[in-house]
């Protein structure tokens, strides 16, 4: 007797019934040799998977349903969990995921909006480097997904979107369900997804989920969508004829690495320079990327300005540098940059006639090199590809896999003649990087007995709360001056994970939930620094940390406004000789967060959260802060509403 | 270039600012006119805006400035803040304390 999960097992290892290896988990993979795809299966598989197990009671789907085969498929791919708000179009492979499936690998994770279903994952990768899967309404689900989806692709992080859709017009529902119908519900997130695929049968759905996750995690990453026809999902496994179903086995794609001619040229041009700067944003991929920095940098004596999208270089190092270091360079090695024309040049939103202003921030003749994999992976649509800047060496290449061939380069291409004056470009930036500390401490130390309590002070205070434990920074929404990398020692790859990629307000409650159930899953403790615009996109995350055990340190950066756009409009008003209105509060009309004010504590106590505050007095941050962490260590996520300057 | 733009002015333009301010008034308009928004509640700065306290840089420059800027802050013209309530701010920020020094605050040395 073949009982029903034996039997879906059977068809999972085809390959080794015929002498091909059975599939493998993604973690897995990287270690097997490179063999062949599974082939078709057995006969007497083969005839099984046409019929209903004898073992099964009848039942209404007259077989075995398509949709524990999918779940086969997923259950290869090794992926660890599924957030996702919950929906008819993929009701059915809902009910085989947690009961066919067992709620394992994935499980099934309750969320409150598919923004915080997208951004959860988002979050969740940059710690774990795994992507996971959402699913969602394939039209109204998938509508409010699309801005977590847009911040995934300006962030180049994986993530396996999969819309329910039932195509089928003369059997759908009518009415609700039809209203959640489309021809092409793909379409919404075509611009800013790298692939998708609409598969029409269940071989196709194996083709198509495997080849996404492939997709999605090859550099540079990316999100990709997969439209699930309701049917599909709910019809019994059906014969094809001779074609007999498999899943095809998933096996890496290596990243690009930068041509041999342009990183021979590059490494001749850095080691000739008098002061070579290297600028990284999202080039730090993997725990591996900071060492290899480290590594290019002590070469060359080259300081190193990190923009955040990633932690890329130990801001402990001496050769971490401010933005001001770029100026003064007579060679720029921008390694994934989101913006290359932003680190060089400067726009400033004061010029004539209301237009900004552009101005370069280098000397004429500095030579710019530019490694990054999203010259790979431009669309027309959405303008995140930024202005164009002229490169002189640019290679449409992953940038980490490039450094260890650049490294070697560097060193073959350093004269000896150049050696002592590189050893004194290293003496200079050491006391270039101790004056700057005690700068940024200076400027902390300002406003530090305030009351609303100054961002220096929360950061501060935290980092004191935290600094014995494993911790790490998930997510800083809004602006605090960027506090936490200017003080913190942050020299460790999972101690900050970068922003939102699109600046899509709303990401950073959610993917810090995402982001602290990878680091729950590994003993860390994570830190968030949440604002209250942010959060108020989609609270209802908060009840998903306490529904499933996630615990994080939330602290306010409550500035009871949406400060982003204050001076957007008090700058417009300015410039047409108009007093802004702000009608009885702190600014302009339609930025403020205040009559009433937000009380964030009960908000997330009726959430499931430990909560305090409003905390105004500086004095009583810190005691407040080591009763949060004792919860958060308990395993219970804490909140604590902190009233804040501005910025 | 740009940065020259309120030095030279301070050269080229009359100066028209009351030269004494009431701080307690400053306070109030530095509010009202939104300076907190970039500055901090006293002057403290932060990414949106350089510190103007405790050493704020002299009234003529001050007045200048504020009326002319072609960096990230918007000029304010008189229509919106006149130049005794530009005195009364400076005032204010005149008024506040210098900070301490950073070595005397334990979280910030650790």
């Amino acid at each position: 007797m073949t009982d029903r999960r034996k039997f879906l097992t059977g068809v999972v290892a085809a390959g080794a019934a015929t002498a091909v290896k059975p599939a493998v988990s993604a973690d897995t993979e990287a270690e097997q040799p490179r063999a062949l795809s599974a082939l078709p299966p057995t006969e007497q598989i083969a005839a099984a998977e046409t019929r209903v197990p004898s073992e099964l009671p009848p039942n209404r789907v007259g077989g075995v349903p398509g949709s524990d085969f999918m779940v086969d498929v997923i259950k290869t791919l090794n992926i660890k969990y599924c957030p996702a708000n919950c929906a008819s179009s993929y009701r059915a492979i809902h009910e085989s995921l947690i009961n066919y499936g067992g709620n394992r690998m994935p499980e099934f994770l309750t969320c409150m909006h598919e923004e915080s279903a997208v951004a959860m994952g988002h979050g969740y990768f940059k710690v774990s480097g795994k992507p996971l899967m959402t699913l969602c309404h394939g039209t109204v689900g998938l509508q409010h997904a699309t801005m977590a989806i847009y911040n995934a692709w300006c962030d180049r992080v994986p993530m396996i979107v999969i819309g329910g859709n039932d195509l089928d017009a003369s059997k759908r529902p009518p009415n609700v369900p039809t209203f959640h119908s489309a021809q092409d519900i793909n379409a919404l997130v075509r611009d800013f997804t790298k692939w998708d695929d609409t598969p029409v049968s269940l071989q196709h759905f194996a083709q198509s989920m495997v080849r996404a996750y492939k997709i999605a995690m090859t550099p540079p990453y990316g999100p990709v969508m997969i439209s699930l026809d309701a049917g599909l999902q709910q019809e019994p496994i059906r014969s094809h004829g001779t074609e007999k179903l498999y899943i095809p086995r998933y096996i890496p794609t290596s990243p690009p690495a930068g041509d041999s001619g342009a990183v021979k040229e590059a490494a001749r041009l850095l080691a000739a320079a008098e002061n070579p700067v290297i600028v990284a944003d999202r080039m730090a991929r993997t725990p591996n990327g900071p060492k290899l920095l480290v590594q290019l940098a002590e070469a060359l004596n080259a300081r190193v300005v990190d923009q955040g999208g990633r932690m890329n270089f130990p801001k402990t190092h001496y050769l971490s540098a401010p933005p001001t270091a770029v100026p003064g360079a007579d060679v720029v090695l921008g390694l994934e940059l989101a913006d290359f024309w932003g680190t060089v040049n400067s726009w400033t939103d004061n010029g004539e006639n209301g237009v900004g202003a552009n101005s370069p921030r280098i000397k004429a003749g500095t030579k710019l090199i530019s490694i990054n994999a999203s010259d790979l992976l431009t669309k027309a649509n959405y303008q995140d590809f930024q202005r164009f800047q002229v490169i002189d060496v640019q290679m449409a290449a992953d940038a980490e896999a490039t450094l260890p061939a650049l490294i070697e380069a560097v060193k073959s291409a350093i004269p000896a003649a150049r050696r002592s004056a590189i050893a004194q470009r290293g003496e200079a930036a050491k006391k270039a990087h101790a004056e700057g500390e005690a700068r940024t401490r200076q400027a902390a130390a300002m406003a530090w007995d305030a009351s609303p309590i100054s961002t220096a002070r929360l950061a501060m205070e935290t980092y004191g709360a935290v600094k014995d434990v494993d911790w790490a920074i998930v997510s800083q929404s809004g602006n605090i001056s960027n506090w936490l990398n200017r003080l913190w020692p942050i020299k460790e790859h999972y101690h900050w994970l970068g922003r939102s990629g699109g600046y899509g307000v709303g990401y950073g409650a959610p993917a810090s939930v995402g982001a602290a159930l990878a680091n729950r899953d590994l003993g860390r403790l994570s830190v968030n620094i949440q604002s209250d615009g942010d959060l108020m996109y989609a609270p209802g995350v908060l009840w998903t940390a306490a529904k499933h055990k996630i615990p994080q340190l939330a602290v306010m950066h409550n500035n009871r406004g949406y400060h982003q756009e204050v001076m957007h409009v008090q700058r417009l008003a300015n410039f047409r000789n108009r007093a802004s209105n702000y009608a009885g509060d702190a600014g302009p009309v339609g930025t403020r967060i205040e009559n009433p004010d937000i009380d964030y504590a009960r908000l997330a106590q009726s959430l499931g959260w430990w909560s305090k505050g409003p905390i105004k007095d500086p004095a009583q941050l810190g005691p407040a802060l080591r009763e949060a962490v004792k919860v958060v260590l308990a395993g219970t996520p804490a909140l604590l509403d902190v009233w804040t300057q501005p910025r | 270039m740009r940065l020259l733009l309120p030095a030279l002015l301070v050269a080229a333009l009359p100066f028209s600012a009351s030269a004494a301010g009431n701080a307690e008034k400053g306070k109030t308009l530095y509010a009202k006119h939104g300076c907190w928004q970039c500055h901090g509640y006293v002057g403290q700065g932060g990414a949106a805006g350089k510190p103007l306290a405790p050493k704020p840089m002299p009234p003529e420059a001050f007045n200048v400035f504020v009326r002319n800027s072609n960096g990230p802050m918007p000029p304010y013209p008189k229509e919106i803040l006149s130049d005794a309530e530009l005195a009364d701010i400076h005032a204010y920020l005149s008024s506040i304390p210098a900070p301490k020094d950073y070595k005397s605050i334990p979280l910030l040395n650790q």
